[in-house]
């Protein structure tokens, strides 16, 4: 019995680190806008009617952030499960939905994992990154592929197109990072233009950690113990490549990407017996993918947008007796591919009203050499359609999603059926006053996610009979934002979102079939209540000092309505705070940059009891980096400094998970 | 030139000052919280009437989900008729990380209480009169212990790796019970489970569970006096516990292969040899005076549920007496039974509720005839209890 909860445990905890598939490339707006350099809302120009973050520009590229993961921490509304480290893995849950509902699209197209339903965002480096988009509900802008409405909130990551200034046709940049936990982080960029109408990319990244750090426990008037992290060693590399082209009204890119690494799990920071038995288990990865996209507008009416993609993704995980005799032999190799293809239409039938028609297919497979594996397939069907109505001061948008799923596995009848699903949504906004920069906006929207690979077919935990996760968003905010024309405040915005969301049959494991089995069952109903705050100030107070600031902060109540028996009926979900906030602030002055950071994570509860022993106290860190410009030998040379957890918080995340106290890093960065 | 720089009274004019006031605010704020966390202090309820008797109360050990370090100690006194929630951090301020991580089986010794500790691969010892800890046993994957003159014998899924990683043996370790020294290791079959003793031989169940679906299905016995594996006895696949009669007989619990073989419990007569298989499943039993009390858990794919059933079974005749032994409908309450015991003095009957793993499990007391006296929460998974003659202190 045991080791069927251990394999269960362990198949949670590594194969959610499983990562993506592959993923397009292609910046994913409608309109063209060069993206402000000052900017930290992202373009102020464009007036989301959905309530949207985004970190990019200078703003990212400010921020002490290692991974993706640490740099969405700055959002509202969202709970990053970080279990520590480097290599740790690091997931996202916005508004408390549950991490298989945020879609994740890394330059326009979804970075899948029909696996496990998440993306390990701390396998995403910022090296290449020029901005990080967070939706609530969907993109509001309706010209984008089926799969773009299918999840309940979204995430987009965009990397570095190319751009030359003036009449350089090359560009080349190396950098290296390097600091605690003896990193070692060099990469390399070159673009290069190799006509007016096509150019094309390569960036190399490399990165090896030791992942050691010091962590300390401690009880009042008890013991005080500090340890050391040990098999967190980490090693990756990445290497991508694309082609941007031009034609007439209209763009391309290819895009190929690789990774591979091979990290070590430190497990759980549990009592043992000091100095043995730690833990030795071994994960490698390899992730290669090649996506592509077109859009043209061939008339005023009619634009086009094709996307296609390929991946590959390699998993094998080891956990070795004759390295930890403690251990139970484990020796899985995992290997996923996917297959994607997309085209949406956008026709503009009036003046201000637009329609968007897009199919979507997709293929996964998952093959794995666990016991009685199926080996299952999945071909799924999306399409949408959408419209939007601009009247001026009211906007509306309105989408329906259906989704048409039907899986094969090499046994016969092990499949889960098919599934069918129309989903829609509602987008509103309107704008009260003659000003366009106050306005109210609203929006419903009904989301599902199919049941994973993992919760359907895992051996002996899996149950083809699940149904999909099926949730419901209701956000009603406001929002304000100025700019002003000869103030030393350049811009200024505030937006309040109060929301309640639903989530219906949540698969959850629970014990039940027999003694010893577990099984994934559709038992659970959610409710979620929260307020989200974004507060953003740029200002220029003089023409050497300018600062740009901003706050979140976000209230949570997500409660467990499952079982009205139950004593923790209406209990606050595990690991979500009631309390959470963040604040940026990055003044800088001539070619001195400074960025202070701080996160807060109010206290939660481990588990649904609230009782002593599953408490999880408050904890708040402090970031400071400091970098400066110059030239050397007509190079641009830049250099930062950064101290994280500035006052050496010691913290976990997720119990026993401990996070690294006061830490280092220097970057070194030369645009040759 | 006009342009001149902006004072600082400018700066605040433009409202710099809400987001410095912020800054203060989270600077100052920030000294309130210190790594340093209290030590959780026993949760008290009071169960039922004091009691007198050579049993002064029971421990119970919570097993609690992997990875989640909250193994924990529950004790139940007598005499004030109170239950103890979780006693060990308080008693032991100083020993890092308290119990440790899932708790699989308690036995008490002379003076001397133990608890397995499985994933923190040791065995606590405490003191049976304070459950302060004594010392610490390193075994990696210990899973049950049992004793004979002055040793203690305690089984374990890491025995020698060889070179089929899948078939690694599992052993059982001798220990000195005085000074906590492991004196000798004897290697058995595939992941040993519970033990017994009898007539200087160690019957090791060996369940072979890390090699599904190729279980084990043998016992294998031990001579105490070479403290060497002498043979293997073949009764059932996916042995897992093991209690001992009045009249030498082991009764043997079988998980089945959770498919098509269902659990099963057999009877292993004094001259080793199975007598009988008794066609229940077993998930966990007891005995006491001629009486085993087993609980067993079916999955029914008919009715797409579980179907408990809470037996006792003569052992002088191997008879299924009873197929409900809680009469006053509490079992429809219990979702998870995971830990059973009956009363050495007053044959009360305890079943432990497991739940869903990951919230307080509850101990549910009855009366020998099946009707519930009180109910109480644990911690997360409760399992395995011992009786204790010997009232803790402190209370």
């Amino acid at each position: 019995m045991r080791y069927l909860r251990y394999a269960k445990l362990t198949a949670i905890v590594w194969l959610t680190s499983f990562t993506s598939s592959a993923f397009a490339q292609k910046v994913d707006t409608v309109k063209v806008h060069p993206l402000k350099e000052v900017s930290v809302l992202g373009d102020s120009i464009v007036r989301e009617i959905i309530p949207v973050q985004t970190l990019s520009g200078k703003a990212l590229k400010n921020l002490s952030a290692f991974s993706v993961a640490d740099a969405i921490r700055y959002f509202s509304g969202v709970q990053i499960k970080d279990y520590g480290g480097i290599g740790g893995l690091k997931t996202v849950n916005v508004r408390s939905l549950g991490s298989q509902h945020v879609g994740f699209f890394y330059d326009g197209v979804q970075l899948g994992n029909a696996q496990n339903g998440v993306v390990d965002l701390g396998r995403f480096s910022m090296d290449n990154m020029m901005a990080i988009s967070l939706y609530n509900g969907q993109k509001s802008a309706i010209f984008q592929s089926a799969k773009d409405f299918a999840s309940a909130s979204s995430i987009y990551l965009v990397s570095r197109t190319p751009e030359f200034l003036g009449s350089k046709r090359s560009n080349m940049m190396v950098s290296m990072k390097a600091g605690s936990f003896d990193v070692v982080n060099p990469s390399i960029l070159w673009e290069q233009k190799l006509n007016d109408k096509l150019s094309s990319s390569f960036n190399a990244e490399y990165m090896n950690t030791s992942g050691k750090y010091k962590f300390r426990e401690a009880k009042i008037g008890g013991y005080d113990t500090t340890e050391v992290r040990q098999n967190g060693d980490v090693y990756t590399l990445r290497l991508e490549g694309g082609l941007f082209g031009k034609v007439k009204d209209g763009e391309w890119k290819a895009k190929a990407y690789f990774y591979n690494s091979e990290r070590g799990y430190p497990g759980a920071s549990v009592k043992g017996v000091p100095g043995q038995f730690t833990n030795q288990d071994r994960q490698w990865d390899s992730n290669f993918f090649l996506q592509s996209s077109f859009k043209k507008k061939y008339s005023d009416l009619y634009s086009l947008q094709l996307k296609a993609k390929y991946a590959y993704d390699y998993l094998h995980y080891l956990s070795d007796p004759r390295l930890d005799v403690s251990t139970m032999y484990i020796n899985n190799k995992f290997k996923q591919q996917e297959a994607y293809l997309s085209a949406a239409n956008l026709f503009v039938i009036l003046p201000f009203w637009t329609v968007n028609a897009s199919t979507d297919f997709s293929w996964n497979s998952l093959d794995a050499d666990l016991f009685g594996f199926v080996y299952p397939v999945r071909y799924s069907v999306f399409g949408a359609l959408a419209t939007s109505f601009d009247f001026n001061r009211l906007k509306i948008q309105g989408s329906l999603l259906g989704t048409f799923v039907h899986e094969s596995t090499r046994i016969p009848s092990a499949a889960a059926g098919n599934k069918q699903k129309i989903t829609p949504s509602l987008i509103a906004s309107y704008q009260p006053f003659d000003t366009p920069d106050f306005s109210f906006r609203a929006f419903y929207k009904s989301s599902f996610r199919l049941p994973t690979f993992n919760d359907l077919y895992y051996t002996y935990i899996g149950n083809i009979y699940l149904k999909p996760e099926f949730s419901r968003q209701y956000n009603l905010g406001a929002s304000y934002l100025h700019e002003f024309k000869h103030e030393k405040l350049k811009r200024f915005g505030l937006q309040v979102d109060a929301y309640f969301n639903q989530i219906d049959n949540k698969i959850i494991a629970a014990p039940g079939r027999g003694q010893y089995r577990w099984s994934m069952i559709n038992r659970g109903y959610v409710e979620i209540r929260g307020v989200d705050v974004k507060l953003q100030s740029d200002w220029q107070v003089s023409s050497d000092v300018m600062i740009n600031a901003r706050a979140v902060y976000t209230y949570q109540k997500a409660q467990d309505f499952t079982d009205r028996a139950s004593p923790y009926y209406g209990a606050q979900l595990d690991y979500i705070p009631w309390n959470s906030a963040s604040l940026i602030l990055n003044p800088s002055y001539k070619s001195w940059n400074l960025n202070y950071s701080f996160i807060y994570t109010g206290e939660r509860y481990e588990a649904a009891a609230q009782i002593p022993e599953n408490y999880a106290d408050r904890w708040y860190t402090h970031d400071l980096g400091i970098s400066k410009t110059f030239f050397y030998k007509k190079k641009e040379v830049r250099f930062t400094a950064e101290v994280n957890n500035l006052l050496n918080q010691q913290y976990d995340v997720v119990q026993n998970y401990p996070m690294p106290g006061t830490n280092f890093k220097f970057i070194l960065h030369v645009i040759l | 030139m006009n342009q001149t720089l902006p004072t600082m009274k400018t700066y605040m004019k433009l409202s710099l000052k809400p987001s410095l006031l912020l800054l203060a605010c989270i600077l100052g704020f920030s000294a309130c919280r210190k790594t340093e966390t209290p030590i959780i202090e026993p949760t008290v309820t009071p169960v039922a009437p004091s009691e007198k008797g050579p049993v002064k109360g029971f421990f119970l050990l919570n097993e609690a989900n992997m990875g989640s370090n909250k193994a924990s100690l529950d004790y139940y006194d007598a005499e004030s008729g109170k239950y103890f929630k979780n006693i060990f951090p308080s008693r032991n301020p100083n020993v890092v990380k308290e119990l440790g991580d899932v708790g699989n089986d308690i036995k008490i010794y002379g003076n001397k209480l133990y608890a397995v500790i499985n994933v923190s691969n040791l065995v606590m010892v405490m003191d049976v009169n304070t459950a302060k800890q004594i010392g610490v046993i390193s075994i990696p994957n210990c899973r049950y212990i049992t004793f004979d003159k002055g040793n203690a014998y305690v089984s374990s899924y890491a025995g020698p790796v060889k070179i089929d990683l899948n078939a690694r043996l599992g052993y059982i370790a001798k220990i000195d019970t005085a000074s906590l020294a492991v004196k000798d290791t004897c290697v058995v079959g595939y992941q040993p489970e519970e033990m017994v003793i009898r007539d200087n031989k160690l019957y090791v169940a060996n369940s072979g569970g890390y090699r599904i679906p190729n279980y084990d299905n043998t016992v294998s016995v031990v001579d105490l006096n070479t403290f060497k594996e002498t043979k293997k006895i073949t009764v059932g696949i996916n042995l897992h516990h093991m209690k001992l009669d009045s009249d030498q007989n082991i009764y043997i619990s079988s998980r089945g292969d959770y498919k098509t073989i269902p659990s099963n419990l057999y009877v292993l007569n004094s001259a080793d040899k199975i007598t009988n298989v008794l066609n229940i499943a077993a998930s966990n039993m007891t005995i006491s005076g001629d009486s085993l009390y087993v609980y067993s858990t079916e999955w029914s794919h008919i009715t797409n549920s579980n179907t408990i059933t809470y037996a006792i079974v003569n052992t002088k005749t191997k008879a299924i007496v009873s197929r409900s032994f809680i009469k006053d409908g509490t079992d429809k309450k219990i979702t998870l039974p995971y830990g059973i015991a009956v009363h050495p003095e007053t044959k009360d009957i305890f079943v432990t509720d497991a739940r869903d793993y990951v919230t307080p499990g509850r101990l549910y007391c009855f009366t020998p005839d099946g009707i519930k006296k009180w109910d109480v929460e644990t911690g997360d998974i409760p399992a395995h209890l011992v009786f204790t003659r010997k009232r803790l202190s402190g209370i």
